[in-house]
Formats: structure tokens, C-alpha cells, sequence
């Protein structure tokens, strides 16, 4: 196969890549919005305000690549979208009504009357635990190849309950680089608390990877490609081991290494994923239908592309410099 | 019911739930803008007075609008498959533009424009409110470019049962395309025009005196007596172009079961689709011939043109249509009566000493845009069944196989959801409104205008 020139070949190829670059950019950044949604219980009424002013002027946007990486599914891979969404029916109904609360509920808190604040801080913590819980099944179930059977409900649900834990965990970090004085701390105390869940998540869905196929196990384990796999779970248990030992050392003088738990959380949820994509490329439905199979008319396709080689840019663009005006510690979110 | 009835139901709530905020930020956003740059041009702190307390509104109805866009784009592929595997390569690139050049824009803006004045410069926050109105409304062009293409599909080839795009400005420019989307901004003009109104009068009402309240009730009504005849001018338009590609939309909406001239205009009646004729009808004489031919014995075509030989409907069901389109209509006429009406008792006794009664019907008419806005909808949605896509795609070949007890337990939760939020959304805007009504100045330091030195700014713990 020569990869960049036939456009049959190539156009599905960068759709993916693109695909799951924006899948990657929303679960590190709404990762990270849901998780500091799930520490709310863990805060006192000050703190909470103080959790949802470091998400306040992000979190629109952050959601917005969900609708980018689902969009290029629809868009490029149409009967991958009809196939994927179809089965996880209902999962993907709990996760919209999770993300419908969540937003929602981030608003109404702060505008509703004092009183109904408690309710709408409730909400606000059970629209995010629906939407990470729904996330984390249906990345199970994906793993599994979309088959509703009841050994792959029960993986499905404690993928759920890892990648939970997992955004808490990245969540807290966020918080490390975004508060300080005792929130600070206790965002410390959180992310010591949610470390095993990115650590066990990790572990099952990689113990469970290759097992799914023959070809997946051929990819892992045969010699030479053992050898470009390697580099994935050493830089992952280095990154781990380097958590584990900074958490246990922060905060220090003048708030160095405050950014440094953000950091290597994001590194661990790319070299998740990139090893996730290492191993189901070319299949965008496990085992079932390749990201060529599944593309849309390969000029429909090139009219995307030249708009998005215009566009990306600029969205990361505006991006960063939204993420550079509200640079430095959350303070009290204001209009004015 | 069967699935297909149920998915329609469903991804009807969705759609008519999520229409709601869009139409309220489009035209806000602008309104906004107008806030800021009358803040800039006069220095008068009123203008930022409206500016604070509108922008919250703002805020709330955007992440309204979010969440339930997010939830429609999954709903493509979790009840309607068919829809992206045959018009897939159209629908496509439209919806990828609307997220690239337009979501993305308003969501990043929304954030500076929100929380940003005291963090960057002025002429920036201004350029942010600007980035953000005019986020929406390319938003609103992609969608109802692809929404137009579904009405009046063209610029494009099948081959083996799917769409190919053949040619990109004609699919971009089709034909109804211009209209609708002119409609739909006017709509949302409209909407706020009342809402800001409406709030307006309330406060007013109850009591409150400023002078931001009292120029945001002549906004309001100088923007809705300005509008409305844009609107029944465009609206007519709209309709004679439905009438040339989509007759059987028109014959419905005017309740017209034969074809031929001298048709009356069906003020009100009962359509009955198993006798194929209306009850109760009260009629003008060669009404509709005059509206739509422009003369008494132009020739309307009827909803028996669109029955097949072997006895298939291929028509819309009639009622739905039939008082969507009444309820839009009556709902415009009254917005003609009240905003003209406001006009005049602005001049004769001004803002501050409105008739209290006029006041009362203006905040019962706060939510009225809404009411248009839906029943239009409907009017054109359910009026181009049974296709999906105009003569190209039947709704029913588009569902997915899913249960139908599954979308029954999909459909409640969505509409519970739905019902709290509305009435928790309008409960936050009169709760805001008597906020402010009561003397909760909500801002409390000096803004600078565009122009004015930057101390005054640079003030991040505010």
C-alpha cells in the first residue's frame, strides 16, 4: 500500500488522525472540567465556588471538541457513526443527559436564587459523574468490539469506574496548577486519592487489548513490533513513578513544580491513547469496519480538508490565548 | 407507537428544545455588541448596566444552546443512520464548516467576553462580544444552508443510492437557502426585541426606575416595530418560494385539498385527512389565489395532487402544518399590534410613565418569540414530510432499527429534562430581573470606555 498517493488512501488516514487528535484534546481538557465536576463533594461551599471559577471561561470551549471529534466521525466515517452510536444507545443518552446537567447546572448555580445553590451543585456533580462513568463504559465496550455480552458489560463497567477515577485524577492536577493555599493542598490530597484510577485503567484496558484479537496480539507481542511498543509502558510507568514521588513533595516554596502533576497526566492520557491507536489502527469499529472501508467519497472529504488546514490553526490559536488571558490562579469569576 | 414515529417525536423535542437558545444568542449577541459600542460612544453607565445584566442572560441561554446541540449531533447517528450514509457527503462538510468556523469561534470568545472585561483591554472585550455575535450567526448560516439543501436539495448526483456533491456554491446558494435564512435571523431579531421588552416592562412594574431599564424597554420596542414588517415582507417570500418547489407544504398550510383557481383563504378550520376535506372551515373568497398567484383566479394546487395512484400519501399530514402556520402568523400580527402600538405610547408619555396595562401585555408577550419561532418550525419541518430530504431521502428509509422501548425510555428522560430546564431558565430570568429590579447594582466600579486610560482595569482579584 502506498500510504500518501491515492486520496482513497490518504484522506481516510488523515480523517482519523484528526479524529482522534480532537478525541484526545477533549478527554485531557473536558477530562480535567469533569473531574474538578467530581471532586465538588470533596469541597466546602468556598471552595466549590473556587473550583467551578478555574473551569468558568474553558469549559464551553473544551466541550466543543467533543462535537469536532464526533462530527469528523459523522463526517468522514458515516456507517462508523450509524454502527458505533446505534449500539451504545443508551450509554450515549446517559453521557448527553450527563453533559445537558453538567453545563447547564455550571450556569444556573451561580444565577439561580441562593437557596436552590446546594441543588444546582448536586446536579452539577451528578451531571459529571453520569457523563465520565457513560465515557468510561463505552470505551470498555469499544475495546470489546461493541458486543453486548454480559463478560463485556462487566469490563465495560469498570472501565467506567477507572476512567472516573481517572478524570477526578487529572482534575485534581489541574487544580494543583490552578489554586493555591489550603485548596491547593487538598487538591493534592485529591489526586494522591485518584492516581489508581488512571493506574488501573490503564492496566485493564492494556491487559485487555491484545486479547480482543489475534491480530491485536500479533501487533503487541511479535517480534519486531514488540520493539516500537516498548516505549509506551516504559514512558508510562516512568511518568506514574514520577507522580507518585512529586505528589508526596508538593506544594513547595514560591509554587514550583505546581504544573508538573497537569503535565505528566496529560502525558499519560497521549501515551494512552497513542497506544490505544497503535493498536486498533486500521479499524475505527474493532475488528469489523477499517477507517477506509468506512469513508465518506473521497471529494467530499478533500472539501473538508482544505477548510480544516484553515481552520485548525486558528481554533488552537484562540485556544491557547483564551488559556493565556485566564493564565495563573483561578480567581472569583466575575462579570465585570 | 412504531420506532419511526418515536425517533420523529424524539429528535422533534430535541430539535424544538434546542432551537429555543440559538434564537435567543443570535440576535442577543449583536444586541449586546450595540450595548457595548453605545457604552463606548457615550461613556453613560446605563449602557453597561444593560450590557452586565443582559450578558448573563446570555451566558445561561449559550450553554442551554451547547448541551442541547451536542445532543442532536449524536442523535444523527444513534436514531437516524440513514440520514448520514446517503446524504452523508452534502450534510458533511456543511456541519464540519459550522463546527470549524463558527462553534469553536463563539465558544473561545464567550469565555473573554464573559469573565474577560477586567483582564484584557476594552477595545479587546469588545472584539470578543463582536468574535461571538458574529459566531453565531455563521452558525446559524451553515445550519440552515444544510437545513435549505434538505428542502430544496440540488448540486448534486446519486450514484448507488448515495449523494454526491457536484457542485458546491449550487448546494451552498440553494434555492430556498437566502430566504430561510433572512427569516431565521429576523426570527431571532424578534425574539430578543420582545424578550427585552418584556423584562423590561416587568422591572418597570415592579418598581425599578434606572435609567438602563427604561432604554432597554425603547430598545426593545423601537427593535420589534422594526422588525416585524421585515418579517411578514421576508415570511411572504419564504412562502411564494415554498410554493414553487414545495407545493404540497403550501397546499397544507392552506388547508387547500383540490387544485385549481379562485381558491379561498382558510381563515380556520378543522382539517379532516379521512374525508379529505375541512370542518368548521371559515373562509375569504379567492383569498389564497390572491396571495400567492396575485390574482382571483390564479390556480393554488391542492393536497389530492399529492396522493399516488396506488392510494400512497405523499403529502404531510395536514393539521400540524395547517395550525403551525396559523399560530406563526397570529403570533406575528399580534407582535405587529403591540410593537406599533408601544411606538406610540413611547412618544406621548416616554419611557418612564408607560400605561401600566400596555406594560402588563408587553411582559406577557416576553416569551412570544418563542411560540413564532416554534410553530414556524414546525410549519416547515413537518410540512416536507414524508421526505427527508426533498425528493431524495423518505424519513422513514433514514431510522435506525433500535427498539422502540428503548426510544420510549430515551424520549421520557429527554423530556423531563427538557420541562425542568425550561421552567428553571425562565424562573432565572424573572429571579434575575427582580435581582436587579431591587436595587442589587450588580456592578459596582468604574468601567473604562475604549478609549480611557488602562489602570483602572488592571485589577484581577475584582
Amino acid at each position: 500500500m502506498s500510504l500518501f498517493s491515492d486520496p482513497a488512501v490518504w484522506l481516510p488516514w488523515t480523517f482519523a488522525a484528526l479524529m482522534g487528535l480532537s478525541i484526545l484534546i477533549y478527554v485531557v481538557l473536558d477530562g480535567f472540567d469533569l473531574g474538578v465536576g467530581l471532586l465538588m463533594p470533596l469541597a466546602d461551599a468556598r471552595e466549590k465556588d473556587m473550583l467551578v471559577a478555574s473551569i468558568g471561561p474553558f469549559w464551553d470551549a473544551n466541550e466543543t471538541w467533543l462535537v469536532l471529534a464526533i462530527g469528523i466521525l459523522l463526517v468522514a466515517f458515516p456507517p462508523a457513526h450509524g454502527l458505533i452510536l446505534t449500539s451504545l444507545y443508551l450509554p450515549v443518552f446517559f453521557m448527553l443527559i450527563g453533559l445537558i446537567l453538567r453545563g447547564v447546572s455550571f450556569e444556573l448555580r451561580a444565577k439561580a436564587p441562593p437557596r436552590q445553590k446546594n441543588m444546582w451543585n448536586a446536579s452539577f456533580f451528578a451531571g459529571s459523574l453520569l457523563a465520565a462513568l457513560s465515557q468510561g463504559f463505552m470505551l470498555g465496550m469499544y475495546v470489546m468490539g461493541l458486543e453486548w455480552t454480559r463478560s463485556n458489560v462487566a469490563f465495560a463497567m469498570l472501565t467506567a469506574v477507572f476512567l472516573t477515577v481517572g478524570y477526578s485524577f487529572i482534575g485534581a492536577t489541574w487544580l494543583i496548577l490552578k489554586t493555591d493555599g489550603a485548596l491547593q493542598s487538598h487538591a493534592i490530597r485529591w489526586a494522591k486519592g485518584g492516581i489508581w484510577g488512571l493506574i488501573m485503567g490503564i492496566g485493564a484496558i492494556s491487559l485487555a487489548t491484545p486479547f480482543v484479537s489475534a491480530r491485536i496480539f500479533d501487533k503487541w507481542f511479535g517480534m519486531p513490533q514488540m520493539l516500537y511498543l516498548l516505549p509506551f509502558p516504559v514512558l508510562s510507568a516512568t511518568l506514574i513513578g514520577f507522580l507518585w514521588w512529586k505528589l508526596r513533595r508538593l506544594p513547595r516554596e514560591n509554587d514550583r513544580w505546581a504544573w508538573s502533576p497537569f503535565v505528566s497526566a496529560t502525558a499519560l492520557f497521549v501515551l494512552a491513547f497513542g497506544g490505544m491507536a497503535y493498536s486498533f489502527y486500521p479499524y475505527v469499529v474493532p475488528e469489523q469496519i477499517t477507517i477506509y472501508e468506512a469513508a465518506s467519497a473521497p471529494e467530499s472529504l478533500l472539501i473538508i480538508l482544505v477548510g480544516t488546514l484553515f481552520v485548525l490553526p486558528a481554533i488552537l490559536g484562540y485556544t491557547v490565548l483564551s488559556y493565556y488571558i485566564f493564565r495563573g490562579k483561578a480567581t472569583e469569576l466575575r462579570y465585570d | 407507537m412504531d420506532t419511526l414515529l418515536l425517533s420523529r417525536i424524539q429528535f422533534g423535542a430535541n430539535i424544538s428544545f434546542h432551537i429555543l437558545f440559538p434564537t435567543m444568542t443570535i440576535a442577543l449577541g449583536w444586541m449586546l455588541l450595540f450595548f457595548k459600542l453605545r457604552f463606548n460612544a457615550t461613556g453613560d453607565r446605563k449602557w453597561m448596566d444593560a450590557y452586565m445584566f443582559w450578558v448573563k442572560i446570555f451566558a445561561l441561554s449559550f450553554a442551554m444552546g451547547v448541551v442541547s446541540g451536542i445532543t442532536m449531533s449524536f442523535q444523527f447517528g444513534t436514531n437516524w443512520p440513514g440520514f448520514m450514509e446517503t446524504v452523508g457527503n452534502v450534510a458533511g462538510p456543511l456541519l464540519a464548516y459550522e463546527i470549524m468556523t463558527a462553534f469553536f469561534l463563539e465558544a473561545v470568545f464567550l469565555g473573554i467576553m464573559l469573565f474577560g472585561a477586567s483582564r484584557v483591554k476594552p477595545w479587546v472585550h469588545t472584539m470578543a462580544t463582536f468574535l461571538v455575535a458574529f459566531g453565531t450567526t455563521m452558525s446559524t448560516f451553515w445550519i440552515i444552508v444544510l437545513n435549505s439543501w434538505m428542502h430544496t436539495p440540488q448540486g448534486f448526483e446519486l450514484r448507488d443510492g448515495v449523494v454526491h456533491a457536484t457542485d458546491w456554491l449550487q448546494i451552498i446558494f440553494n434555492p430556498s437557502m437566502p430566504y430561510r435564512f433572512v427569516h431565521m435571523m429576523l426570527a431571532s431579531g424578534l425574539t430578543v426585541a420582545f424578550l427585552i421588552a418584556g423584562v423590561s416592562a416587568l422591572r418597570l412594574l415592579w418598581g425599578d426606575r434606572s435609567e438602563a431599564v427604561k432604554s432597554t424597554l425603547r430598545v426593545g420596542i423601537i427593535a420589534g416595530a422594526g422588525l416585524i414588517p421585515l418579517q411578514i415582507l421576508a415570511g411572504d417570500m419564504h412562502g411564494l418560494n415554498t410554493l414553487e418547489y414545495q407545493p404540497a407544504k403550501v397546499a397544507a398550510m392552506e388547508g387547500n385539498w383540490e387544485t385549481g383557481p379562485n381558491v379561498p383563504l382558510v381563515l380556520f378550520a378543522v382539517p379532516n385527512q379521512q374525508t379529505r376535506s375541512n370542518d368548521f372551515e371559515v373562509a375569504i373568497p379567492n383569498g389564497a389565489s390572491l396571495i400567492l398567484k396575485h390574482s382571483a383566479d390564479g390556480v393554488v394546487p391542492g393536497l389530492n395532487d399529492f396522493v399516488s395512484e396506488d392510494g400512497e400519501i405523499m403529502h404531510p399530514r395536514v393539521a400540524p402544518v395547517f395550525y403551525g402556520f396559523r399560530v406563526m402568523v397570529g403570533t406575528g400580527m399580534a407582535m405587529l399590534a403591540l410593537s406599533w402600538g408601544g411606538l406610540v405610547l413611547l412618544r406621548r408619555y416616554g419611557a418612564g410613565n408607560m400605561p401600566k396595562l400596555a406594560l402588563y401585555v408587553f411582559a406577557g408577550m416576553s416569551f412570544s418569540g418563542w411560540i413564532a419561532t416554534l410553530a414556524g418550525w414546525y410549519t416547515t419541518e413537518i410540512g416536507r414530510q414524508p421526505w427527508l430530504v426533498q425528493g431524495v431521502l423518505a424519513t422513514k428509509d433514514a431510522v435506525s432499527d433500535v427498539s422502540s422501548g428503548m426510544v420510549w425510555t430515551t424520549l421520557v428522560g429527554y423530556l423531563v429534562i427538557y420541562a425542568a430546564l425550561i421552567i428553571a431558565y425562565i424562573g432565572v430570568i424573572t429571579y434575575l430581573a427582580r435581582k436587579a429590579t431591587h436595587g442589587d447594582r450588580l456592578p459596582t466600579r468604574d468601567y473604562p470606555t475604549a478609549g480611557a486610560a488602562a489602570p483602572a482595569m488592571l485589577q484581577p482579584g475584582e
